[in-house]
């Protein structure tokens, strides 16, 4: 190598590293981006469940006493032994099958959007449910459990070492890189399946969001939602749900909840 | 010091300076968490439960004409599982990578085999899919590119095999993306089959994997063909408006034939207002209950 060269490749090193300084130094002093302007992907729009998985417990009512699968507890199998469809729907509390462990389990249309620069918002068709995910530093309120309870999100770029490096670029619009991680709690006890399968008011949950690509580019959202519970179940409970993208509103049908179909 | 040693030490910063973006390990030991088609995977379905699956005019013919003894057939033993048994069937998952001794760089990524499936060894080094005109077998051919921190996977020259147990099948033209989402120690594997000609739409399935501690084998024993009682030059089928199991949907779980009998629509929540008054929900669970 001549020593022109040298000169060369030593400068060009010396550039890249003052640029890198430049930007770590960019991240650690200059105002950190909203979550939305953060976004390493873009989960806003609407979506439609697609139910391959689960058929005869998500698409009809599955008969009562019918739990397979379902890691339950005996105090679980006691409960969910006395559901009755019509004392259900005659309570008046009808959306017990559509709390935040259940409802992405639900077949429905899905609408995503940020409420606000650091919320973001799922509203659903069926049951008119809203979930609202709270970035940063967000205090909950407390008071009484909820259906859909308090959820606190984050972005996750690396998979395997938690949230994104101050001085990490963001990826390309279209880009699969990163995950939305949800946690949620004090929400009120439910179903986790339409026929009395119970989570308990100790319950929690833990999402992950993710999107891939379909043939010819549309993307698949896929939700693994993690449900843990010390009374109903003997271990997490584990099951992901995907939606594909719709172009519009086509489809939205707000329905109210139903405690049996 | 050397102009050398200053070079070095400034692409050492450059280096280190640069965030983590791109592949992430997904070797170990992943058991699967069946908590989802739990039946389908571990027991098997009912029979003509094809419902959530896109089945066009020609799939839904070739399901109807299946029956579960066509697999005590020598020939059709080993025939069952592709490499969609990895999203279809209830085994955990040992994964590890294949590396260039030379330069130490990942040229293959490979899931280790179960019972009748064999490993899936999804080649990293950009190498191209065979001819079209390539023999086909149930390995098929698979490679794999990174797009962030998602591996995706593409595999043809697959011989033609189940989709679902009870005999919904795809075709030796059928293709299978399977991608992998790690999120510490969870693993999300989402997979979906085109197939030209028994499917209108991609099926898809999502199945959800918890590192191990312990290590989980793979392989198990090799599928090995065996005589189990079908005579010969019979081959176990039903013919067309003949499958006595076609109303077991209804039968069993109150489930109207138009639902058992699957399509695209059936995988859409607008499917549910067309089965509403149609559906009776039974009493009471009657087989296949759990817990």
């Amino acid at each position: 190598m001549s020593k022109r060269s040298v000169r060369r490749l030593a400068l060009f090193l010396a550039g890249s590293f003052i640029a890198q300084m430049g930007l770590y130094a960019q991240g650690r002093g200059g105002p950190p981006p909203t979550p939305q302007a953060a976004a390493p992907i873009d989960l806003t729009g609407y979506w439609v469940s697609v139910v391959t998985e689960d058929w005869r417990y998500r698409m009809v009512t599955p008969a009562p006493g019918d739990y397979f699968s379902v890691p339950m507890t005996p105090a679980a199998k006691k409960v969910a032994d006395t559901w009755d469809p019509e004392k259900e729907e005659a309570s008046g509390d009808r959306c017990k099958s559509y709390g935040a462990p259940a409802v992405l389990r639900v077949p429905e249309h899905l609408h995503i959007t940020w409420q606000d620069d650091k919320t973001l918002r799922m509203d659903t068709d069926s049951g008119k449910q809203t979930r609202v995910f709270h970035f940063g530093d967000w205090k909950a309120p407390g008071g009484a459990p909820t259906l859909q309870g308090e959820s606190v999100a984050e972005w996750q770029l690396q998979r395997t070492s938690g949230t994104p490096a101050p001085n990490a670029p963001k990826p390309a619009k279209d880009s699969l890189t990163g995950s939305l991680k949800v946690a949620t709690s004090h929400f009120k006890a439910g179903f986790l399946r339409k026929n009395g399968v119970p989570y308990s008011e100790n319950a929690s949950i833990v999402e992950y969001y993710d999107l891939v690509k379909l043939p010819g580019g549309d993307p698949l959202m896929v939700v693994t939602v993690v449900t843990t519970d010390p009374q109903f179940l003997r271990e997490p409970f584990i099951v992901s749900s995907h939606f594909k993208k719709q172009a519009n509103d086509a489809g939205w049908n707000p329905t109210e909840c139903s405690a049996k179909w | 010091m050397t102009c050398k040693k200053i070079i070095l030490g400034l692409a050492m910063s450059v280096c280190v300076g640069l965030p983590a973006l791109a592949e992430i390990d997904l070797s170990g030991s992943w058991a699967s968490k069946n908590h989802e088609d739990g039946m389908e995977r571990g027991p098997g379905p009912n029979p003509v439960d094809f419902a959530g699956l896109p089945l066009n005019d020609s799939g839904r013919a070739k399901a109807l004409s299946f029956s579960q003894s066509i697999i005590s057939e020598p020939e059709r033993i080993c025939w069952f599982q592709t490499q969609w048994h990895i999203a279809a069937g209830p085994f955990n998952l040992k994964i590890w990578n294949q590396t260039d001794p030379l330069t130490g760089k990942t040229v293959a990524w490979v899931i280790g085999g179960w019972e009748t499936r064999a490993p899936m060894t999804i080649w990293m080094d950009g190498r191209p899919h065979p001819s079209k005109n390539a023999p086909h077998d149930q390995t098929g051919f698979t490679t794999g590119t990174w797009d962030g921190d998602v591996l995706t996977a593409v595999s043809t020259h697959m011989k033609t095999g189940y989709i679902r147990r009870d005999g919904a099948a795809m075709s030796d033209q059928a293709t299978m993306t399977t991608t992998f989402l790690r999120h510490g120690d969870m693993l999300t594997v989402a997979a979906w089959v085109e197939d030209p000609v028994y499917l209108t739409e991609p099926y898809i399935l999502t199945r959800s994997y918890v590192e191990s501690p312990t290590l989980l084998d793979s392989a198990g024993p090799p599928c090995i063909p065996g005589d189990e009682g079908v005579e010969e030059g019979r081959v176990p089928h039903y013919l067309p408006g003949k499958n006595p199991f076609i109303d077991e949907m209804m039968k069993v779980y109150g489930i109207p034939r138009e639902a058992a009998l699957g399509g695209a629509e059936t995988m859409y929540p607008a499917f549910r207002d067309k089965i509403k008054d149609k559906f009776v929900m039974p009493a009471k669970c009657k087989r296949n209950c759990g817990n």
